[in-house]
C-alpha cells in the first residue's frame, strides 16, 4: 500500500514534465520553430558537456533552496511568497559581513556569512509569522508587499549608502575569505550545492523524526487537534517562519558567496517564485527539490544556449516551467489521462 | 411509477476489501426498510451502487422487473432515486428555495431567466403538503441541523424521488428532532414513497421500519425480515455476529473519596450567560453524566475542563492540586480528554494511526528524547493498541482518515486509556460508532472506573448516559440545577429536565 502511493507519488511529477514538454513542442511548432532543434539545444547545452552540468548545477543551487524554503513553511500550511524577499536579505547581509575583516581563518568567516545570511532571512520570515499569529493576518497578502519592500530598500541602499565604486548599483567586493571555494576550476560552481544537499537531508530528518516537525505537520493538518494535543499553535507558525525565511536567507547568503561574489541591486532571477514551481514538481519532498530543481536549474541553463545558438526565443523555457506547475497542479487530471491508458491495455 | 427496486448479485471490490459481496436487495414502494450493519459493513456502499456515486463490478439493478443502467447520480434522479447524504451538501448563503431548485430551476417561458416566483410557489406547496413547518425563502445558514436535514429531503422530492436512501440520518439530530423526522418519514411512506434508513441504532429501526435488512462484511446476512420476535439484542448479534452486551450498566459500589472538583464556574460571551455557576465533584471509581441537548454549554464546558477555553471564572482541583492553564498544562496534569468530534479535535485525518496514537503525549519522555521522536516506542505501543482494541487495518502506517469511524474512535480512546489519566473528561464516545465499538469502548469507560479513575461523561445520547453513570447531573441553558442519583431517577424524568422541566418535591 504504502509503496504503491510512493509509486503514484513519482507517476505524477514525472507524467507532468513530459506532458509539459510535449505541450511546449506543440506551442513551439504553431510558432513555426522546430521543437526538436529546440531540446536538442537545451539538453545539449545544459548536459552535454562538464561545463554545462557545472553551470546547471549553479543554477538549481538557489532554487533548491528556495524550493525547501517554501515547502518547510506549507508543511504548516503557510504559503511563503516572501522567500524571494527573505532571499534578498540574506544576501545583502551576507554580501555585508564578507566585507568585514575579522582576522578569522575563511572556514569561520565563510561560517559567519552563512549564519548571519540566515538569520536575517529567518528575522524576516519571523515578523511575517508575527504579524499572523498577532493580528491574524494572512501571509500571502504580507509576504507580497513586504517583497516589495525588501527589495526596493536593498536596491536604494546599494544605490546610495552602501554603493561600491563604479556605475552599477552594486555593494563592495566581498574578501576572498568569504567566498565559498570552487569545486572545479574556470566554473562557478562551489560549494553551495553540497551545502544546499546536505541542508535538504537535514530538513527531511527534521521534518520526519523531531518532534518539532512533528508539531508543524500537525498544526498544518489540524489546528484544532494540535491545540486540544497542547501544542502551542502560534509558537509553531512563528517557528516554521523563521525556519522558511532562514533557509531563504541561507541561499542568498550562498548565492553572493558563489556567484555575484556582491550583492548586486535586483540580482535575482526570480529565485523566490522558482522555488514554488520546485517544491510543487517534488510534491514537497526535500530529497524531490533536490532533483526537481536540478531540473528546472537545467532548464533555465539551457535557455541560454538556445539565446546564442538559434533564433528561438528563450521565453519558451518560462513556457515549459508554468505547463510543469500547471500539471502538476491538477494531479486529478494525470491520473485520469493514465487511467485512460490504463484501460485500453485492459481491452487489449 | 417505482414499484420495486431489485438489486441482484452486485459485488464491489476496492483494491484491499470486497465491500460488497454478492448482495442482492429489495425495496418496495410505500414502506421503510432499515438497512443495518456495523460500520465497514457495506451499507453506504450498496446504497451509493444504487444512487450511482459507485460503480459495482458485478450485478443487475431491475425497477419494476426491467433492467436499468445506472452510472451516476444524474441518471439515478432521473430512474426516481434520491439520497440524502451523512453530510449535507447544501449552500448556507442561498435560501430553501434556490438550494432545491438547483439544477432543475423553473424557466420562464422559452426564457433564460429563472422563475423564482413559481419556484417559490413550487417549494411552498410541498413544504406545506408534507409539514415539513420550514420557509421557503429562509437562508439555509440560520436553520437548525433538523431543518436542513428537511431541506435535503425536500431536495430529493422536488427532483421526483419515489424511492428515498438516508444515510444514518438521526445521527445528527436531537431526540425531538428525530421524532420530527420519523413523522415526516411516515407521511412519505404515506404518500408511496419507498425509503431506505441506514442506520446503527437499533431502538430507532425498531420503532420506524417496516422490516430490516442485515448486511455483515459485505455479505446479506438478513434480507426483507419483518420486525416479528425481534429485539435490540436479536438485532445487535446479527449485525456483530456474536454475542453483545447492550446495556452495560455501572457497578456502584467501591468508590473513594472526591477527588475532581469544578467550583464556580462561569462563561459570558459577548455579555451572554454561556455557562451559569456550575459546579460538581466527582469521587474516585465514579462517573458523573452530564445528560442534556446539545447546544446547551456542554461543548463549551468541556473546553473549559481541558484547558481550550478561558472562563470568566472557575476553580478546578484535582486531589490538593489546583488545576489551570493551557491544554498541555491539563495534559500534563493527567487530565485525559475525548473530545466530542473526533474528525475536528481527536484526530489528524492525513496522518497516519501512529502519529496520532502519539498525539498530545509526544512531549513524554517515552516518546522523545533530545527533540527527536522515538519511532520505535511509538510504533510498538501503536501496534500494541491495534492489537488490544482489534482496530482494523492493515498496518500502523495507514492513515486515519481511512478507518472506519469506530476504529478512528477507538484510536482516541486507546491512546488516552494508555496513558493512565487520573481524570478522564469523555464526550460523546460514541457518536457514529457500531454496536461493537460502542460495546468495546463502554467496556474500557467502566474498565477505568473499577481502577479507581475519575471520570465525567458528557453525551447526547441519554441512554448511554444513564446506563454508565453514577450520578446524573442535567444541563440546560448553560445551568446544572439537577444532579441526581442514577437510582432515584429514570430516563423519563430526566428527559423531561433536558427541555427545562423542574422536580416539584
Amino acid at each position: 500500500m504504502i509503496k504503491k502511493n510512493n509509486l503514484k507519488n513519482l507517476i505524477v511529477p514525472i507524467f507532468a514534465l513530459f506532458l509539459a514538454l510535449l505541450v511546449s513542442a506543440l506551442i513551439m511548432l504553431l510558432s513555426g520553430y522546430n521543437p526538436i532543434t529546440a531540446y536538442a539545444v537545451i539538453f545539449k547545452g545544459a548536459l552535454g558537456s562538464k561545463t554545462g552540468i557545472c553551470n546547471s548545477l549553479v543554477q538549481a543551487t538557489p532554487l533548491i533552496f528556495t524550493g525547501l524554503a517554501f515547502m518547510v513553511a506549507k508543511k504548516a500550511t503557510l504559503i511563503n511568497l516572501g522567500v524571494e524577499g527573505q532571499l534578498y536579505v540574506g544576501a545583502l547581509v551576507g554580501a555585508l559581513v564578507g566585507t568585514v575583516d575579522f582576522h578569522v581563518p575563511f572556514i569561520i568567516h565563510i561560517l559567519l556569512v552563512m549564519i548571519s545570511g540566515m538569520i536575517a532571512g529567518g528575522l524576516a520570515g519571523l515578523f511575517i509569522g508575527w504579524l499572523k499569529v498577532r493580528f491574524g493576518s494572512n501571509e500571502v497578502i504580507t509576504t507580497m508587499m513586504t517583497n516589495f519592500i525588501i527589495i526596493n530598500f536593498t536596491s536604494y541602499l546599494v544605490t546610495y549608502p552602501l554603493k561600491a565604486e563604479g556605475p552599477t548599483a552594486q555593494s563592495e567586493r566581498m574578501l576572498p575569505t568569504a567566498l565559498l571555494p570552487k569545486l572545479f576550476a574556470k566554473t562557478q560552481l562551489t560549494w553551495g550545492i553540497i551545502i544546499v544537499v546536505v541542508i535538504a537531508i537535514l530538513i527531511k530528518i527534521f521534518i520526519d523524526k523531531t518532534k518539532m516537525g512533528y508539531e508543524i505537520k500537525a498544526v498544518g493538518h489540524n489546528k484544532r487537534a494540535a491545540q486540544t494535543a497542547g501544542i502551542k499553535v502560534g509558537h509553531v507558525i512563528l517557528f516554521s517562519m523563521f525556519l522558511s525565511g532562514a533557509i531563504a536567507g541561507l541561499g542568498g547568503a550562498v548565492q553572493v558567496m558563489s556567484v555575484n561574489r556582491r550583492f548586486i541591486a535586483g540580482f535575482s532571477a526570480d529565485y523566490g517564485f522558482g522555488g514554488i514551481s520546485v517544491a510543487a514538481l517534488a510534491n514537497d519532498s526535500a530529497l524531490g527539490i533536490i532533483i526537481s530543481g536540478f531540473i528546472f536549474g537545467l532548464l533555465r541553463n539551457g535557455a541560454k544556449y538556445l539565446n546564442m545558438t538559434s533564433r528561438i526565443p528563450t521565453e519558451f523555457v518560462s513556457v515549459v516551467q508554468a505547463l510543469v506547475v500547471l500539471f502538476v497542479a491538477a494531479p486529478l487530471m494525470i491520473e485520469k489521462i493514465l487511467n485512460i491508458f490504463k484501460k485500453k491495455k485492459e481491452i487489449k | 411509477m417505482i414499484r420495486t427496486i431489485e438489486m441482484k448479485n452486485i459485488i464491489k471490490q476496492f483494491p484491499l476489501v470486497r465491500a460488497v459481496d454478492n448482495v442482492s436487495f429489495m425495496i418496495k414502494a410505500g414502506e421503510i426498510h432499515s438497512l443495518l450493519g456495523e460500520n465497514g459493513a457495506g451499507k453506504t456502499c450498496l446504497m451509493k451502487i444504487l444512487y450511482g456515486m459507485l460503480n459495482s463490478e458485478k450485478g443487475t439493478i431491475k425497477i419494476n422487473g426491467k433492467v436499468v443502467q445506472i452510472k451516476n447520480p444524474k441518471m439515478a434522479i432521473d430512474l426516481g432515486i434520491g439520497m440524502v447524504h451523512q453530510h449535507f451538501m447544501l449552500t448556507p448563503v442561498m435560501t430553501i428555495t434556490e438550494n432545491i431548485i438547483v439544477n432543475n430551476e423553473p424557466l420562464y417561458k422559452k426564457g433564460l431567466f429563472v422563475d423564482y416566483t413559481r419556484a417559490r410557489k413550487q417549494v411552498q406547496e410541498l413544504i406545506d403538503k408534507y409539514n415539513f413547518n420550514i420557509d421557503a425563502n429562509a437562508y439555509v445558514k440560520d436553520l437548525s441541523v433538523g431543518e436542513q436535514q428537511r431541506v435535503e429531503i425536500l431536495k430529493a422530492i422536488y427532483r421526483g424521488a419515489k424511492i428515498l436512501i438516508l444515510d444514518e440520518p438521526t445521527a445528527v439530530l436531537t431526540p425531538q428532532e428525530v421524532g420530527e423526522l420519523f413523522t415526516i418519514m411516515r407521511q412519505l411512506k404515506e404518500a408511496g414513497t419507498g425509503i431506505v434508513i441506514i442506520t446503527h441504532k437499533l431502538k430507532e429501526t425498531l420503532e420506524i421500519a417496516d422490516c430490516i435488512s442485515v448486511l455483515r462484511d459485505g455479505k446479506m446476512i438478513r434480507h426483507r425480515e419483518t420486525l416479528e420476535n425481534l429485539n435490540e439484542k436479536i438485532l445487535a448479534e446479527m449485525m456483530v455476529g456474536r454475542e453483545v452486551e447492550l446495556n452495560i450498566r455501572a457497578d456502584e459500589s467501591n468508590m473513594g473519596e472526591p477527588y475532581f472538583f469544578v467550583n464556580n464556574c462561569n462563561l459570558k460571551n459577548d455579555g451572554r450567560d454561556i455557562l451559569t455557576d456550575i459546579n460538581f465533584e466527582i469521587r474516585k471509581g465514579e462517573i458523573l453524566g452530564i445528560a442534556g441537548i446539545e447546544g446547551n454549554g456542554q461543548t463549551e464546558l468541556i473546553e473549559i475542563l481541558t484547558g481550550l477555553r478561558k472562563a470568566t471564572s472557575i476553580k478546578i482541583m484535582k486531589g490538593e492540586i489546583e488545576i489551570k492553564g493551557q491544554s498541555s498544562d491539563f495534559l500534563r496534569a493527567k487530565i485525559g480528554h475525548i473530545p466530542e468530534d473526533r474528525l475536528d479535535r481527536g484526530l489528524i485525518a492525513q496522518m497516519t494511526i501512529e502519529e496520532n496514537f502519539i498525539l498530545g503525549y509526544h512531549n513524554l519522555s517515552q516518546y522523545v528524547k533530545h527533540g527527536f521522536l522515538n519511532l520505535k516506542n511509538s510504533k510498538e505501543n501503536t501496534l500494541k493498541a491495534i492489537r488490544a482494541y482489534k482496530i482494523k487495518t492493515p498496518n500502523e502506517k495507514e492513515v486515519v482518515s481511512s478507518l472506519s469511524g469506530g476504529n478512528q474512535q477507538k484510536v482516541v480512546v486507546a491512546r488516552v486509556v494508555s496513558q493512565n489519566p487520573d481524570v478522564l473528561i469523555v464526550a460523546q464516545p460514541t457518536r457514529g460508532v457500531d454496536v461493537g465499538a460502542m460495546e468495546y469502548i463502554h467496556k474500557q469507560i467502566l474498565k477505568l472506573k473499577k481502577e479507581h479513575k475519575t471520570i465525567l461523561l458528557i453525551s447526547a445520547d441519554l441512554e448511554e448516559v444513564y446506563d454508565l453513570s453514577d450520578r446524573i447531573a442535567v444541563i440546560y441553558n448553560g445551568k446544572i440545577n439537577y444532579i441526581l442519583d442514577k437510582n432515584k431517577t429514570n430516563q423519563l424524568e430526566l428527559g423531561l429536565l433536558m427541555t427545562g422541566g423542574t422536580l416539584n418535591d
